[in-house]
């Protein structure tokens, strides 16, 4: 059984990388439809239906990446679950609620009388909007330790409104690889404008953690971590710099690097991501709850990791077969 | 209000509402394959457009049923922290279980199912539409594992007041296991056919007679009158169980206050949980005692057995108990009733559809969400029959509960419930629309738009 240690030390390790991972995942999935339906007004009707064809094969697995975080954080460290999820209540309540709108949108906007599908696309709209600021509020009030004061608070909106830009950017990507045409060209113009969001948001986060928290700031700042950390910022900013040439050069001869925005955002994701894991290990509540305070007892995570180790690459399997399926430029969606 | 009695309610609310929609998709995945594997077998083009009109209906309830199970998922951590610290080591696994076996095998093979005709060979479209019947029938397996083992709790000690498990079999086939995944998926199969029935006898009645409306008619009829008789012997059985396991359950659902033998069978009675009696009783002499122990003099548990020294009730409240249970069982007889009539009548005047008396279609059009009415009004006998327990035995529902302040539970409670209430408006709209403009359309001379407006699936 003690192949690998004390299981006590390496289960809490292994899950809270797992769950750092669904978080990534769903962060890049879900952003970028999420960002899809925040970009719905600069739409027109025609383009609007070409967008959600685009996410209508993925939506639902984009949002079982939640499901399974959520999960994890659930049955791997309750106690930090119930602390987290307390503390959040209304912008959980309000990430819920906008989750709804958007994805009962998909369905009824193409299923109601023709007349009423202006208001399932506000509904898609205003659902995509709510999440997105939802989660760049709890994302906010994460970094400043899940303290509920003036200061965290405005801080938390900032970061609400940063990761909902951040969001339409990757959206906006997603579309220059998905659309031809007019919308690809706007699709272009809608990244080139929302790129501000990507860096301030990095930025926001980057620059704010350790200065919220003298813990988070010693692991930054102190020789020798500091030459193994300082290409972090430093490649961040070079993808930032190759982004923002590349979105100028676009669209090319015969759609050449239409895939290379969206996946220069994904390595920019990862690599903010990296660093905020870095920051808050081994913390699962900031500053209060570590993993393995937290953490359930070591049989039952024993027997969630042996299904996981069998069928997690089942699941990453059968989620690339369907992007293969759905590759190329989005067409209309039928069912038959 | 108190924390307590809104969280409950916003739960009970949530749930209520996640269920219908899973209750429609575990049945109606199996249903769609049937479909699907017909049409394959015979090349007829009246499956397959039965196929594509119940894959719309499919395609709405289960995005309303992933929405809602997002919202379920994360209950438990807003309003209920105290389940997870104590029975954590237990509901976590079963948990981890469903999203890993179910959630993702159904949410990727059903973008695949529902647009990939065109863009896969047919063999992987018909294997994708299994795979996603599958996964809903797998991830009803687990939740129900879980709430099996709320209700019947085994295979596990408590240590400093928090549960391990000892042994998972025991956990996964705890006693009350079997019989609810069997009256549950049967619940799911009896909703779905009566959807199709009723739906279908709209369409009918409107002058819809397509080799689609047919068919859907028929296999809901069917699969009706198949599958009540096998739903009133597994409710039968699972009550003996219940007996075994919860007889205070059990009590409130005959609504008896005293242990006795020779308990009359209620069919209707207003009971007084003050006074400790029941107020207009109307009864079957002995027939409970037939019933629950197959014999005329076996003995009933009653109510006042579980009230202790001290005068706290240890019993769920009745009133709801004791009528959700006659709901449950009305419909179910109501179900008996009219999918027998109606293929008795098919099958002797042997001219299928055309051979149904116009009233007994009429009967069956407010029957199509007839499976509602009794999955709910069980799933109410089930869970607060099982209060003041969370975990029978092990936790109070009290104890489970957030100290989030009161009106914010209010806010989100008000705020859920006019989301739900609004949806289920549109939901059921769809529906109708969808039935009444696909004939519309045929009329304007264009079948192959059953009804959609421009914009094509999505
Ligand atoms: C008997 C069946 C049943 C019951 C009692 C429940 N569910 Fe459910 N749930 C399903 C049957 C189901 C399903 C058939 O598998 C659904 C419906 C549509 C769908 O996508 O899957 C689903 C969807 C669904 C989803 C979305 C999955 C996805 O993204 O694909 C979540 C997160 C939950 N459920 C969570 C819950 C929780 C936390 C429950 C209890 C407290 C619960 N469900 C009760
Ligand atoms: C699917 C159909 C279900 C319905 C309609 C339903 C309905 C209800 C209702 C009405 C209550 C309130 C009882 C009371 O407080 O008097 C309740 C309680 C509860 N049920 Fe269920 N339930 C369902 C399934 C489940 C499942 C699958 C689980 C867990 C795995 C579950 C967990 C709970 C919990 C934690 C409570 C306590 C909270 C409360 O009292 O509201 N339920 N349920
Ligand atoms: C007509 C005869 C029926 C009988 C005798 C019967 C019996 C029962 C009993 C005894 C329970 C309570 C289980 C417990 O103690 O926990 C129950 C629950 C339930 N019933 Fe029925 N039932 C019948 C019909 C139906 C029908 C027609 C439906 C739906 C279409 C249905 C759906 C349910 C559901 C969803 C539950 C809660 C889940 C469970 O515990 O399995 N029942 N039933």
């Amino acid at each position: 059984m003690n192949t690998f240690g004390d299981p006590a030390i390496w289960l809490p390790l292994a899950f809270a990388g797992l769950m750092g991972l669904s978080i990534l995942i769903y962060v890049c999935l879900d952003g970028f439809d999420l960002g899809i339906g925040v970009l719905f007004p600069f739409a027109t009707d025609a383009e609007k239906d070409r967008m959600v064809a685009s996410i209508g094969p993925f939506w639902d697995a984009n949002e079982t990446w939640l499901v399974l975080a959520i999960g994890i954080l659930l049955v791997a460290f309750p106690t930090a679950h119930g602390v987290i999820l307390t503390t959040l209540y209304l912008p959980v309540a309000l990430m819920l609620v906008g989750l709804i709108l958007r994805g009962v949108a998909f369905e009824f906007r193409a299923k109601a009388p023709a007349r009423r599908k202006r208001l399932w696309d506000f509904s898609f709209w205003i659902g995509s909007l709510m999440a997105s600021l939802a989660q760049g509020f709890m994302l906010g009030l994460y970094v400043m330790g899940l303290a509920l004061t003036p200061f965290t608070l405005v801080f938390a909106t900032i970061t609400a409104v940063f990761l909902t830009v951040a969001y339409s950017f990757i959206g906006a990507t997603w579309m220059i690889l998905k659309a031809e045409g007019d919308l690809q060209v706007k699709a272009i113009k809608w990244a080139q404008g929302g790129i501000w969001g990507v860096v301030l948001g990095l930025g926001a986060v980057s620059l704010a953690s350790p200065f919220v928290s003298t813990r988070i700031f010693d692991k930054w700042f102190t020789l020798p971590e500091l030459y193994f950390l300082v290409p972090l910022p430093l490649v961040s900013a070079g993808l930032i710099f190759l982004l923002w040439r590349l979105l100028r050069t676009l669209p090319r001869e015969s759609d050449a690097l239409c895939a290379a925005p969206f996946a220069v955002t994904i390595a920019l994701f990862t690599l903010g991501f990296i660093g905020m894991a870095y920051s808050f290990y081994p913390y699962v509540v900031p500053e209060r709850l570590t993993i393995y305070e937290s953490a359930s007892a070591p049989e039952s995570l024993m027997i969630i990791l042996v299904g996981t180790l069998v069928v997690l690459p089942m699941i990453i399997g059968y989620t690339v077969l369907s992007y293969v399926i759905f590759r190329g430029k989005a067409t209309e969606l039928r069912y038959y | 209000m108190d924390t307590l009695l809104l969280s409950r309610i916003q739960f009970g609310a949530n749930i209520s509402f996640h269920i219908l929609f899973p209750t429609i998709t575990i049945a109606l995945g199996w249903v769609l394959f049937y479909f699907k594997l017909r049409f394959n077998r015979s090349g007829e083009e009246r499956w397959m457009d039965a196929y594509r009109f119940w894959v719309k209906v499919f395609a709405l309830s289960f995005g309303l049923g992933v929405v809602s199970g997002i919202t379920m998922s994360f209950q438990f951590g807003t309003n209920w922290p105290g389940f997870m610290e104590t029975v954590g080591n237990i509901a976590g696994p079963l948990l981890a279980y469903e999203v890993m076996t179910a959630f993702f095998l159904e949410a990727v093979f059903l973008g695949i199912m529902l647009f990939g005709m065109s863009r896969v060979p047919g063999w992987l479209h018909t294997l994708a539409t299994f795979l996603v019947a599958f996964g809903t029938t797998m991830s009803a397996f687990w939740i129900l594992v879980l709430s099996s083992w709320m209700h019947t709790p085994a295979g596990f000690e408590m240590r400093d007041g928090v549960a391990h498990a000892t042994d998972w079999l025991a956990i996964i086939f705890n006693p009350s296991m079997p019989y609810r995944v069997v009256h549950m998926l049967l619940a799911s199969g009896l909703t779905v056919a009566f959807l199709l029935a009723g739906l279908s006898a709209l369409r009918w009645l409107r002058g819809d007679k397509g080799g689609d409306v047919r068919v859907s008619l028929v296999t809901g009829l069917g699969l009706g009158a198949l599958l009540i008789p096998l739903q009133i012997l597994a409710g039968d059985v699972h009550g003996l169980n219940t007996l075994e396991h919860q007889p205070a359950k059990v009590a409130a659902m005959e609504g008896n206050w005293n242990t006795d033998t020779n308990v009359p069978l209620l069919l209707f009675a207003i009971p007084d949980e003050t006074a400790r009696e029941n107020r207009a009783e109307i009864g079957i002499p002995n027939l409970a005692s037939i019933i629950l122990t197959h014999h005329a003099d076996g003995e009933v548990p009653g109510l006042n057995d579980f009230v202790a020294e001290d005068g706290t009730k240890m019993h769920p409240p009745v009133a709801p108990v004791f009528y959700g249970f006659r709901i449950m069982v009305g419909t179910g007889m109501a179900m008996l009733l009219l999918s027998w009539a109606a293929v008795g009548f098919m099958a002797f005047r042997r001219r299928g559809p055309e051979g149904l008396p116009k009233p007994l279609l009429l009967a069956l059009v407010p029957m199509a969400f007839s499976g509602w009415v009794a999955t709910l009004a069980g799933w109410y006998t089930t869970e607060i029959g099982r209060q003041p327990w969370l975990v029978s035995g092990v936790m109070t529902t009290e104890q489970a509960v957030a100290e989030v302040p009161g009106p914010m539970v209010a806010t989100t409670l008000i705020i859920y419930l006019s989301v739900y209430v609004a949806l289920l408006l549109a939901y059921i709209g769809v529906l109708y629309y969808l039935a009444c403009a696909g004939q519309d359309a045929k009329k304007r001379g264009r079948p192959d738009m059953p009804g959609l407006n421009p914009t094509p699936a999505e």
